[in-house]
């Protein structure tokens, strides 16, 4: 590599190469054996499909709002931190999105779902689209998210599709450490001074109205995250206050009007210039 | 490296049986199919040679091999190759990177025909890296990974303050602390030594 210009080597590269910038990226399933069993017919590859995109729509609206907290968050190992969580999601909404196009027979592509759909076919939880807000409430909401999404997939791990079930099997431990960060943090916030214990406590209130849409959407998820919480007020007595739920669901593309602009900036230069590689 | 180690014999599995197949047709000559299998078994040999060499592009003290990434290399008779390579994390960079330089490597090594799997299952963890890989990490002064927890479940949520003991890898000294779960890369998290105060990387359990 020309240590000069590390930017003009880069784009020298060829193919694979270029994976660090850039659109254009081999499908992430490249190489993987992608046939279906026999036994899985034409209904169950269309049930196959949504599944896969509608995991991969909270892992990749969730990624997204975890990049945002690049040069925010309050030190920069916590940064490094989140940006990582985010890209072990996004690294399975991509595998996620090529075993969907497979699936429904489109053939459509990761930059397909992600770039070409707009906030109406989206299918993601809504709390993964709502605002970063305060540290507390991102905290409260990655441990939420990360333990309800670890207790649909450890049950995925035995899907009949065995791509799915791989995918499955990959992400349970990555989910697994992304939980455990976010309850270290809950629990160093609500045990902490009295500012973080009340923003803490404000944000487990704030994550309470959106938990029943997602143990609506993923029942086996629930125990988790009621188990997490539990061991949160265990260690700080703060407890997730009852509340009312939201009506309407985004597995049924209702979503709130933060996905929108969500969308519009994730998908931007995609837009402006399709088909674009360089 | 049991992955390559395991397909040794498997030279003319699933997709390279056809070239195989022409190869001896090609041939023409009684015995023909042994002295492919040999050809075939010598580029085998050859081949993992070549990709037992490369390196991981985000720890370059550890080899492919060592990473335990490479799941298979098979070749046929006329010399046809396939690689079989497996993520670590889900979202890790540097897969196509590894699966360019595997494919660069064998190229220059005289391999027309190269082709590089993706083998998602089953799923890499820290326990695939090699004994050799880990003294090397350490070394290099990147603490290797322990076992990790048994079962590929959940594992119930714990929290504690100091669960795992992580010896440092310049004085071996054990009182060491974790100053952040996430280091440069999501694979490592940063230590420190509280007997030699430096500060160190360590592979985490996964």
């Amino acid at each position: 590599m020309d240590d000069e210009n590390a930017y003009q080597s880069l784009a020298a590269a060829g193919g694979d190469a270029r994976w660090a910038f850039g659109t254009g990226f081999e499908d992430p399933l490249h190489g993987v054996d992608d046939a279906f069993p026999a036994g899985l017919d034409e209904a169950a590859r269309a049930d196959l499909a949504t599944r896969c995109v509608t995991l991969g729509d909270d892992a990749l609206v969730s990624a997204q709002r975890l990049a945002e907290w690049c040069t925010r968050a309050p030190e920069l190992e916590v940064e490094t931190a989140l940006a990582n969580i985010g890209l072990d999601l996004l690294g399975q909404a991509r595998l996620l999105y090529s075993r969907a196009g497979r699936a429904d027979g489109t053939g459509r592509g990761e930059d397909d779902f992600a770039y070409l759909r707009g906030p109406e076919e989206f299918r993601n939880v809504r709390l993964a689209e709502l605002p970063n807000g305060d540290f507390a409430f991102s905290v409260a909401r990655l441990l939420v998210l990360s333990s309800w999404r670890l207790g649909e997939l450890a049950g995925l791990t035995s899907s009949p599709d065995p791509v799915l079930a791989a995918v499955a099997a990959k992400a349970v431990p990555e989910l697994a450490y992304h939980r455990e960060y976010a309850a270290g943090w809950a629990v160093r916030l609500g045990d902490g001074t009295e500012e973080s214990r009340a923003r803490m406590g404000r944000a487990l209130g704030e994550v309470a109205p959106w938990l029943p849409e997602l143990y609506a959407a993923a029942p086996a998820g629930r125990e988790p995250v009621e188990e997490a919480l539990a061991l949160v007020a265990s260690e700080t007595g703060l407890a997730v206050p009852g509340a009312a739920p939201v009506p309407g669901s985004g597995r049924d593309g209702d979503h709130t009007g933060h996905l929108a602009p969500l969308l519009a900036e994730l998908q931007s230069v995609a837009r402006a210039h399709p088909g674009a590689v360089w | 490296m049991s992955g390559a180690d395991g397909t040794a014999g498997r030279t003319a599995a699933d997709g390279t049986a056809g070239r195989t197949r022409a190869a001896e047709e090609t041939a023409g000559l009684a015995g023909a199919a042994g002295a492919a299998g040999d050809a075939a078994e010598r580029a085998a040999e050859r081949a993992r040679e070549v990709v037992s060499r490369v390196v991981d592009p985000e720890l370059p003290m550890l080899t492919l091999a060592d990473l335990g990434v490479v799941r298979g290399v098979e070749a046929d008779a006329a010399g046809a190759v396939t690689v079989s390579l497996t993520p670590t994390y889900s979202g890790c960079p540097a897969l196509a990177e590894m699966r360019a330089t595997v494919d660069a490597r064998l190229r220059e090594a005289g391999f027309a025909d190269v082709r590089v799997r993706t083998v998602l299952d089953p799923p890499w963890t820290t326990d695939w890296i090699t004994p050799a890989g880990r003294r090397a990490l350490a070394e290099h002064g990147i603490a290797p990974p322990g076992p990790r927890p048994p079962g590929r479940g959940p594992v119930p949520l714990t929290l504690g303050p100091v669960r795992r003991a992580v010896p440092c890898p310049r004085c071996g000294s054990r009182a060491t602390e974790e100053v952040a779960r996430f280091s440069g890369t999501a694979c490592r998290a940063l230590r420190r030594c509280a007997e030699c105060r430096e500060p160190f990387e360590h592979l985490k359990e996964i």
